[in-house]
C-alpha cells in the first residue's frame, strides 16, 4: 500500500475485501492502522478509547464497502470515516475539537513569547532581545534520541485537538496539505493556521527541553 | 523597497514560507531578513529540525492485541 498505489491496484484491493480476503484486510490494517491510531488519539483522551475508535471505524469501512464509489481515494475515504467516528466520540467525552482556526480563543496566540522581543518604543522594537540558540550544536544523535522523541510526543499530546490532528497528519504521517484539507473538510488557510500554531508550540517545547538539558 | 520585516513578524510567517505560500514580495523580505539576522536564521533552522524530528514519530505497527481484534472484526463481517 505505497503512497501512490495506482487506481487499478486499489480496485483489486477493494474487490478482494468485498470477497472477504483476510490477507488483503491485514495489509490494509498494516498500512493505515498506526496512522489511524495516532489520529484517533488526537480526538479522544486515552489510548484505549482510540483503539475502540479505530475498531469502530474499520467496521464502518467494511459495512460501507459496497457503497464506496471510488470518487475519493480509499485512503481519504477510510480516514474520513475514522475522523467522523473519532469526532463523535471526542464530543461525547467533552473533548470537542473545533476545526475552525478562527475561534476567538486561539486567535491571539503568538508563535514566540512576546517578551523575547524588544518592546514597542525601544529602538530595536520587535527584534530579538533573547534570540534562540542555534541547534547546530545539538548533536544529531541527541535530536533523534529516545528521550527527545518522548519529549516531542508529550509536546504533541499537549496540543489542542485540532492542532494535534493537523500536525499528526502533516508532519508525522507526511500527508500533503491537500489531503489533510480533504479528509478534515477544512480550508487551506485554516489548515495552515493550525499547522503553524502546532509547529510553533512544538518547537517551543523542544527549545525548552534542550535549554534545560 | 518594502519596509523591512521585524523578527517578531517573521516568526509568524515561517509556516507560510516553508509551505511555499508566501507571496513573492513577502518572500523577498523574508529572505532579505534571514540573510542578515542570526536569531531568525537559528529560528528557521530550529523549525526545520523540529519538523524533521516530528517525522520520526511514525510507528510501523499497531499493538498486536489491537490487530487481533481487528482481524476478528473482519472475520465476523466476512462470515455475516
Amino acid at each position: 500500500m505505497r503512497k501512490r498505489s495506482g487506481a487499478a491496484e486499489e480496485k483489486s484491493l477493494i474487490a478482494a475485501l468485498r470477497r472477504g480476503d483476510e490477507a488483503a484486510f491485514e495489509a490494509l490494517v498494516d498500512a493505515y492502522g498506526p496512522a489511524m491510531l495516532r489520529v484517533a488519539r488526537s480526538f479522544v483522551r486515552s489510548a484505549a478509547v482510540a483503539e475502540e475508535v479505530v475498531q469502530e471505524a474499520w467496521l464502518g469501512v467494511l459495512r460501507g464497502l459496497d457503497r464506496f464509489e471510488e470518487r475519493s481515494s480509499l485512503k481519504t475515504w477510510i480516514f474520513r470515516i475514522l475522523t467522523n467516528v473519532a469526532k463523535t466520540r471526542g464530543e461525547r467525552e467533552g473533548r470537542s475539537t473545533p476545526f475552525s482556526a478562527l475561534t476567538p480563543e486561539g486567535t491571539e496566540e503568538a508563535a514566540v513569547d512576546p517578551d523575547r522581543f524588544f518592546p514597542p518604543g525601544h529602538s530595536s522594537a520587535g527584534a530579538w532581545a533573547s534570540p534562540p540558540h542555534p541547534w547546530e550544536d545539538v548533536p544529531e544523535e541527541r535530536l533523534l534520541s529516545n528521550e527527545t522523541v518522548a519529549a516531542l510526543d508529550r509536546a504533541i499530546e499537549a496540543l489542542p485537538g485540532s492542532q494535534q490532528t493537523v500536525i499528526t497528519l502533516r508532519d508525522v504521517e507526511g500527508w500533503s496539505a491537500e489531503e489533510v484539507c480533504n479528509v478534515l473538510g477544512i480550508t487551506e488557510t485554516n489548515q495552515r493556521v493550525l499547522l503553524h500554531r502546532a509547529r510553533s508550540r512544538v518547537r517551543r517545547a523542544l527549545e525548552q527541553y534542550f535549554d534545560e538539558g | 523597497m518594502a519596509r523591512a520585516l521585524r523578527c517578531m513578524e517573521l516568526v509568524e510567517l515561517i509556516t507560510d514560507y516553508l509551505e511555499g505560500e508566501l507571496p513573492r514580495r513577502d518572500r523577498k523580505r523574508f529572505d532579505a531578513h534571514i540573510s542578515e539576522c542570526d536569531g531568525c536564521r537559528a529560528y528557521l533552522d530550529q523549525m526545520r529540525r523540529t519538523i524533521r524530528a516530528t517525522g520520526r514519530l511514525t510507528e510501523d505497527q499497531i499493538p498486536e492485541p489491537a490487530k487481533q481484534k481487528l482481524l476478528e472484526v473482519f472475520q465476523d463481517w466476512a462470515s455475516a
